[in-house]
Order: C-alpha cells, then sequence, then structure tokens
C-alpha cells in the first residue's frame, strides 16, 4: 500500500491523488509499456513535481529530461493526455484523475519520457548558428513607426512543435515548423548568413511547401514564436520571388 | 561476424546504438497520422476534414459520370434514376455533398490567402468568417434542395 511520504512540493498541503500513466522504453525492450503510478498533489503540483516525486519515491529508474523550472529551457517538453507541453509549467490540478504522459511525437525515443535531440537539430538549415540573445526589453518604449516588438528569437528549441504537426507526423522528409521558423528569422534579420541559401533551402517540396497551414505548431509553442505564421511568411516570399523574378525575365525580353 | 566497434565490452553499447522507437500521434501507421484530430487545435480540424472533402468529392466524381452513363442505357433508365433523386435520403445526401463543396472550397480559399502569405497570421478570423459565409450558403440551399421534394 502507498502511503504519502511527503507531498510533491513539499509544503505538506496535500489535496489530493492523482494516476499517472507514464510512458516506458529503454533500450532493449521490444515493445514500449506504461507504469502507473498515484501521486499525491497539491495546487501547485506541476508535471515535472509530480514525475521527480515518482522518481524520488517509487521508481529511479524513470527516465526526464529537465533544467531552468521556469519555460526557457526547452529540454522538459513531453505530451501530457495528448498535448504538447513543457512539464515545468503544466498544474497537475488543471488536468483529469488520469494524466498519461508520453514523450513527444515524431522524434525517436532515447528512454522514456527523453528524446534524441540530435535528429531535431538536424533539420536545421546549416547557417542556424547558435541560439540568438534576446535583445529588446519587452518593457520598453517602443520606437516611433513600429507597432509593437516582435521576439522571434524566442524558439527554446523544445521541439513541441514537431510533435504537433500533422505533417511531420506524416513524413519524416519535410524539416519541420522550427526549422522552416529559424530560415525565415534568419532571412528577416541575416547578420552573417546568405539570405539566398536560406530561401533555395527552404524552397524544396520538403521545406515551404510541405506545410499544410494546419497552425498546430503555433497552438503548441510555448514560446509564442508562431513557427506557422513565419512559415507562411517565407511562402509569401518565396511566391513573391518568383513572380518579381518572372518579371525581371519579361522585362529582359 | 565482425565487430565494428572499437570499445567493445561497454554495457549497453549495442542497446545505445539502436534508434528508438518514434511515436506518432493519430490513428493507424504512418501515413495515416494526420487523420485523427483528437487533442489538436481547430486547424487540424479543419485539415483533416479538408482531406476527407476531398476524398469525397473525388468519390462523387466518379459517382456522378457512372450516373450519367445510365443516359447511354435509354430514357426509361434515367427516368427511374430520378423518382429515387427526388427521395428524402438522396436529397439529404445532396446536401451532404453542398457541405462537402462549401467546406473544401471555402478552406481552400482560406488556406490558400494564409499558404501564400497575404494574410498568414489569420487563419482562425478567416476559418470563423468562412463558416459564417459556408453556414448560411449550406441553409439557403438545403432549403431549397429538400424543399424540390
Amino acid at each position: 500500500m502507498q502511503t504519502m511520504e511527503e507531498t510533491v512540493s513539499g509544503t505538506g498541503a496535500v489535496t489530493e491523488t492523482r494516476r499517472f500513466r507514464v510512458f516506458r522504453f529503454k533500450r532493449g525492450d521490444q515493445t514500449p509499456h506504461f507504469d502507473t503510478f498515484d501521486v499525491p498533489i497539491e495546487q501547485r503540483t506541476t508535471v515535472l513535481d509530480a514525475l521527480k516525486w515518482i522518481q524520488l519515491h517509487r521508481d529511479a529508474s524513470l527516465s526526464l529530461r529537465h533544467s531552468c523550472y521556469h519555460a526557457s529551457c526547452g529540454t522538459c517538453g513531453v505530451r501530457v493526455n495528448g498535448r504538447e507541453v513543457l512539464m515545468c509549467v503544466t498544474a497537475v490540478h488543471d488536468l483529469g484523475h488520469e494524466v498519461t504522459v508520453e514523450p513527444i511525437a515524431n522524434i525517436p525515443v532515447l528512454a522514456d519520457l527523453v528524446v534524441d535531440m540530435e535528429e531535431f537539430y538536424d533539420r536545421f538549415p546549416d547557417q542556424h548558428p547558435y541560439v540568438r540573445r534576446s535583445e529588446f526589453n519587452p518593457e520598453a518604449a517602443v520606437p516611433d513607426g513600429i507597432a509593437t516588438y516582435v521576439r522571434y528569437e524566442d524558439c527554446i528549441e523544445c521541439g513541441l512543435c514537431v510533435s504537433a504537426c500533422p505533417i511531420v507526423g506524416t513524413t519524416d522528409a519535410y524539416v519541420g515548423p522550427a526549422a522552416l521558423a529559424a530560415a525565415q528569422r534568419m532571412i528577416e534579420e541575416p547578420r552573417g548568413a546568405d539570405p539566398a541559401r536560406l530561401i533555395d533551402w527552404a524552397d524544396d517540396p520538403d521545406g515551404a511547401w510541405r506545410c499544410h497551414a494546419a497552425f498546430e505548431c503555433t497552438e503548441a509553442c510555448p514560446s509564442n514564436v508562431n513557427p506557422a505564421a513565419r512559415i507562411m511568411e517565407l511562402r509569401g516570399m518565396l511566391v513573391g520571388g518568383r513572380l518579381s523574378f518572372r518579371d525581371r525575365e519579361e522585362e529582359a525580353r | 561476424m565482425s565487430q565494428t566497434t572499437t570499445t567493445p565490452g561497454l554495457p549497453g553499447q549495442e542497446e545505445r546504438a539502436q534508434r528508438g522507437p518514434v511515436l506518432r500521434k493519430g490513428i493507424g501507421p504512418t501515413p495515416t497520422g494526420w487523420f485523427d484530430p483528437r487533442g489538436r487545435a481547430l486547424g487540424t480540424w479543419a485539415f483533416s476534414v479538408n482531406r476527407i472533402t476531398g476524398l469525397g468529392l473525388v468519390f462523387y466524381l466518379y459517382l456522378h459520370l457512372a450516373v450519367l452513363s445510365l443516359l447511354l442505357a435509354g430514357e426509361s433508365n434515367w427516368n427511374d434514376f430520378l423518382e429515387i433523386a427526388t427521395t428524402w435520403v438522396f436529397l439529404g445526401l445532396d446536401v451532404l455533398l453542398l457541405f462537402g463543396i462549401l467546406f473544401h472550397g471555402l478552406n481552400g480559399i482560406r488556406v490558400a490567402l494564409v499558404g501564400t502569405g497575404i494574410v498568414p497570421g489569420r487563419q482562425q478570423a478567416l476559418f470563423w468568417a468562412f463558416t459564417v459565409i459556408g453556414t448560411l450558403t449550406l441553409a439557403y440551399g438545403a432549403i431549397h434542395i429538400l424543399g424540390s421534394a
């Protein structure tokens, strides 16, 4: 019989117990399976708190990845009850009695809830050099002529958009929303990158043209990058480029 | 079998070299991964219904050609078909067809407007605007179709 050794957040204010179904897979296993754990929670317990509680009190072999605890590192992305979320900012209290936790989709599983992000980064264009620093203070006054700042450097490379995308779920050849949004941002503000090469990279059947505008990536993004709108901007750029190229050809005649 | 690794004997080495399973959303194997709007947002519902109505319209196109070929078999066959075509069930299918045409067509315009970068961030607003237009058109059409029964 399980006892509630202590609350998940350590404050002692247990309000109820939730049942967690957690995806399990270790290298060498024939097939994945789910393990079930009853976890005591309180009002502020997050999914990450609950899984750390399982690690500490029930099964130390549970593999999960996390770092910052405040939605800025992007390492704790999983699917909870089918939806892509960051564990560290998802409150258990808002979920149902049974909480199913799975790794993100469309990226190979390394162990349990940990996926191999190498395949995620392989999708990015070659010129994606580093995670850029945010340059603007959102509290700062907006200059004349600019309605608002839009910070597309906000991508935390969590992979949730790749998991949510119905097209990546259909073909691994599609580079996916994160890579295309990164390319669009680099074209918008190259800072040393070659926009022409990036446009060529995106102008591919498995690039910007593979997107079917379901906007699921934008729904899943925890950082308001809005990758789908970036892909649409990229397409607009490609369509415009083709039209202007045709115009130039006609002028040459 | 020849040993390819230069550092044999580490526990778990072979297992770690294997690619792990790739989980997919959706029902069934990978090619059907798009067909599962559960746990997904409005855009994927529209995307899924668009594909289903597309398949339905292709099916209807061939069905329509098959029905028209009754004319080759003579006037009486065509008149027999017309009797069936004015039943409530058949007219109900006509309303369903109208829904498919409206949804697929209007959603196609929405995706084209969004997908060519004309209004890249307005997909939801366009969806609801076209839903209103489509619903009103469907209601108008349904009244006229079912009224002819």
